[in-house]
């Protein structure tokens, strides 16, 4: 081995874990490209002892849980079950975890949580930090393995002999831990910024069974190193605090009392920070500023939502298929699969009547259900903006509107200044009607942030109610200076506007912050990361330069 | 299948324990919603109370675990007259669940196999009597909550499809969890859950270390475990079947039926139903707690769980709606 790889290292680490003991670690979530260094690491897993099962995310309920064998009870006429996957305990493997939708993730974590026999190999090819598995079933299993920057050299598929894991599966139920280890990786956790309870109690599982591994009678700081390596980097939401920062806040009163019962240890190890530090993805640091990715909520993929999108679903051609329940048969489709056949059929079966129909025949209706947008325009109109850009913002907003009509997207306004923020149109197509009531859209008076974003969240929660799919756009100087409730306090307006703003990104929608301020100032970037949305600093643009930005921003 | 965690084991969570008690007791107050974050022992603690539960007395094979023969539904294949003994149903309400699987639809297998129009139960009929545990309640689709709601508050399934006409029991209790990250539930919904608790990861230390390792203990020795807590969990039982028992006999005085309005109207909550279950949840706590009469101090107990979430939204106010249950109980009672 000329090549040793610690990062490889540790994930073959994770599979020999996994190996040992796969009820209680539950799984494994790989995130990694297709390449070659990923090829291998499918090697080693498929080594692995045990029966395995490649699932996918469009996986039916029949499979995983069973059902009538259609086929069979067909052809012989009385009932015949098969056996779905949840009935074998097995390793399943699921492939394009990141496309996983939120009823899988479910019962697949329902799954894992009522059957130990079963473990969960997440493969996750997501290329974005948002597009990832869905962490209800992350969550759920102990370790993570990221294969980037592990060169193909030193991947090499060396696991220990199955003998080896065999003897140490033996060995786990005797392992024993120090009563402080415990204490040790919660308070590690939570330094961490990692509030679920199931992460101290995996990472105490993969401990134990790497000292089993190692063929040790005990877990060592080594073993709770190695597991807090494993188990902690994808889950961290935080960086540590620094020692002096932790002497001025004021939640010290836990560390008071940890020193004072002398069992437990009163900061994790700096060994065992550092480790772990060394690990957290790098786009952590930059998330921090913001919060995690709101899963679910990004694109509207919320379980309810996309059939109700379905306000001009079209039907896609019929595909053939089994009926799960979710789908519906194409009887028009099926019979004419099955019509051509007729003749050779009833040679075969003469004594059958009517039409004989094989399961291949029956087709399943799709529809296509791309939900209809609706872009909100949240325009400042106040004093400071009007006296700089308004002009300019209305050019932009017009050829946004040119674009809209193209792509059938729907458009409302909302326009704010002096105390309150009014809906001056609400979610229509008629994008004439927008543009005269933009060109007529008067100037001055004070900026009510607040009130702003407040109208903007009611009006995307109406419209999501509606099956739409809301994107915002706001061209502000955000120069909040009136409160929620109308008056002129610029702390108070401030205040209001960050709680608002936190609402808003909490809904997770596509939003993007034009930033028309005369001269550049951190406001409307703060407003931007308080939203969770983009922020797009416009120092001299023309009104094309501002609406390609958004249509590259809002995405397609 | 491996015994659940001890319910007396759970690791603080106290308001989250005491609304399942109270649903134990008293299973017409209309379900439990959870909303908290995740890994807090959500679904570990509906399944310890089924199973600190005892074993309800049913029909042998019966679908929708019917008491009696008598019970039993026309449409489900004859009675035997054995009666045994289960434990209380908890079914899992999948996401993504089709209305057929919840509620009942058409036997396909026996129409195909054997041309009979016959009704295959859904999980409402599997749920009667015992529990009914949704997770991420708000992921899932409104008309499949619409349709739960309506039934919980019925304790009857009407299924009128494809030419079956069929009405079973289903008499359940509900109890929703979801994470309030991914996405909020309507009001109308909200005001159909009974009790409502916020659950929250501990952040004492101590009180993390000992849930992991109480967690532990229970994983590397089961049986152990579960002798050590056997006796708190009995004594539990024996309080919620005493409770159940003494439930009728609690009397309300008619100044307890003022301090419901009063305080309701004070937090502006719309309708009757805040009124009802409060009262109702504190009779069931004055039940639990083997007193004869209906006090003000259970009410101020149970007034945050069967309040907080019909309280009118109020974006700004970032004090948890549990606190401003007790702000205003504070100030209309004095």
């Amino acid at each position: 081995m000329s090549r040793e790889s610690p990062a490889w290292a540790r994930a073959l680490r994770a599979l020999t874990l996994l190996a040992i003991d796969p009820e209680g670690l539950r799984g494994l979530t790989l995130r990694a490209r297709a390449g070659p260094v990923r090829q291998v690491f499918e090697t080693a897993l498929a080594r692995l002892a045990g029966p395995a099962r490649r699932i996918h995310p469009d996986l039916s309920d029949t499979q995983l849980f069973g059902g009538a064998d259609i086929a069979a009870t067909l052809a012989r006429g009385k009932l015949v079950r098969a056996p779905g996957l949840a009935d074998h305990p097995a390793r399943l493997v699921l492939t394009m975890a990141e496309r996983t939708r939120p009823g899988l993730a479910a019962r697949l974590a329902q799954l894992l949580d009522s059957s130990p026999g079963h473990a969960l190999v997440l493969l996750d090819e997501g290329i974005e930090a948002e597009e990832a598995a869905p962490i209800t079933l992350t969550e759920r299993l102990a370790l993570y393995v990221s294969l980037e920057g592990i060169h193909h050299a030193a991947a090499k598929p060396l696991l220990p002999a199955p003998a080896d894991l065999a003897t140490a599966r033996a060995r786990l139920a005797m392992i024993r831990h120090a009563p402080g280890d415990i204490a040790t990786l919660a308070v590690l956790a939570q330094s961490f910024g990692i509030d679920s309870l199931r992460a101290p109690l995996l990472a105490l599982r993969a401990a134990r069974a790497n000292a089993a591994f190692l063929g040790q009678d005990e877990v060592t700081p080594d073993d709770l190193r190695l597991a807090a390596e494993l188990v902690y980097p994808s889950r961290a939401t935080q960086m540590p605090q620094e020692p002096e920062q932790q002497e001025q806040s004021p939640p010290e009163e836990p560390q008071d009392q940890a020193q004072a019962s002398s069992d437990l240890p009163d900061i994790p190890d700096d060994i065992l920070v550092d480790a772990i530090a060394a690990l957290l993805p790098p786009a952590l640091l930059d998330q921090l500023s913001q919060t995690r990715p709101n899963r679910g909520a990004a694109t509207g993929s919320g379980a309810g939502q996309r059939r109700k999108a379905l306000q001009r679903g079209r039907p896609l051609p019929a595909r053939p298929g089994t009926p799960d329940g979710r789908a519906r048969i194409d009887i028009i489709a099926t019979l004419r699969a099955a019509a051509p056949w007729q003749g050779a059929r009833r040679a075969a079966r003469p004594e059958a009547k009517g039409l004989i129909i094989h399961p291949g025949d029956i087709h399943l209706r799709r529809y296509e259900d791309r939900s209809d947008r609706l872009l909100i325009f949240a325009v400042d109109a106040s004093g400071s903006a009007a006296m700089a850009r308004l002009a300019e913002a209305k050019g932009a907003v017009e050829l946004l509107l040119a674009q809209a009509y193209a792509r059938r997207d729907r458009v409302a306004m909302i326009a704010f200044r002096g105390t309150t923020a009014d809906v001056i149109l609400a979610p229509t197509r008629a994008l004439a009607q927008a543009k005269r009531q933009l060109a007529g859209l008067p100037g001055g008076g004070g900026t009510p942030l607040a009130s702003a974003l407040e109208a903007t969240l009611a009006l995307a929660r109406q419209a999501q109610g509606q099956g739409l799919s809301p994107a915002i756009a706001f061209l502000t100087d955000a120069r909040a200076n009136i409160t929620l409730d109308g008056q002129g306090d610029r702390t108070q307006a401030a205040e209001d506007t960050k709680r608002l703003a936190g609402l808003l990104r909490a809904q997770g929608l596509p939003a993007i912050v034009i930033d028309t301020a005369m001269r550049p100032g951190p406001a409307p970037a703060q407003l931007a990361a308080d939203m969770g949305a983009r922020h797009l600093p416009l120092p001299r643009a023309d009104a094309r330069m501002i609406s390609t930005a958004v249509t590259a921003a809002l995405g397609d | 299948m491996t015994a659940p965690f001890p319910f007396s084991a759970i690791v603080g969570q106290d308001d989250m324990k005491l609304a399942m008690i109270l649903t134990a007791v008293e299973p017409g107050l209309g379900g439990v919603l959870v909303f908290g974050d995740r890994g807090t022992g959500k679904s570990t603690a509906v399944r310890a109370l089924a199973a600190l539960l005892p074993p309800i007395r049913m029909v042998a094979g019966s679908p929708v675990n019917a008491e009696t023969p008598e019970d039993t539904p026309d449409w489900a294949a004859a009675p035997s007259d054995e009666i045994v003994e289960r434990p209380t149903p908890v079914v899992d309400l999948p996401l993504g669940v089709t209305e057929d699987r919840v509620t009942g639809a058409l036997d396909i297998e026996r129409a195909l196999t054997r041309g009979e129009k016959a009704f295959e139960p859904g999980l409402l009929a599997r749920a009667n009597r015992g529990y009914l545990y949704i997770d991420e309640v708000n992921l899932l689709e409104d008309h499949i909550v619409d349709l739960l709601l309506d039934v919980a508050q019925s304790g009857e399934n009407v299924v009128e499809r494809e030419g079956l006409s069929i009405r079973h029991a289903a008499r359940f209790v509900l109890v929703g969890s979801g994470n309030p990250e991914e996405g909020e539930l309507r009001p109308q919904l909200l005001d159909r859950f009974g009790l409502s608790v916020e659950v929250r990861s501990p952040t004492d230390i101590e009180q993390r270390i000992e849930v992991i390792r109480r967690r532990d203990a229970y994983e590397s020795d089961t049986d152990a475990f579960m002798t050590r807590w056997q006796a708190e969990d009995s004594v539990i039982r024996k309080a919620i079947l005493a409770a159940r028992q003494g439930l009728r006999g609690v009397i309300t005085p008619d100044e307890i039926l003022r301090d419901c309005a009063t305080l309701c109207t004070a937090i502006g909550a719309d309708g009757l139903r805040g009124e009802l279950t409060l009262l109702r949840a504190g009779r069931a706590l004055a039940a639990y707690h083997g007193e004869a009469a209906l006090e003000r101090s259970h009410l101020r107990a149970v007034g945050p769980l069967a309040l907080c979430h019909r309280l009118r939204r109020d974006p700004l106010d970032e004090a948890g709606s549990a606190t401003r249950i007790t702000r205003a109980m504070d100030e209309v009672w004095g």
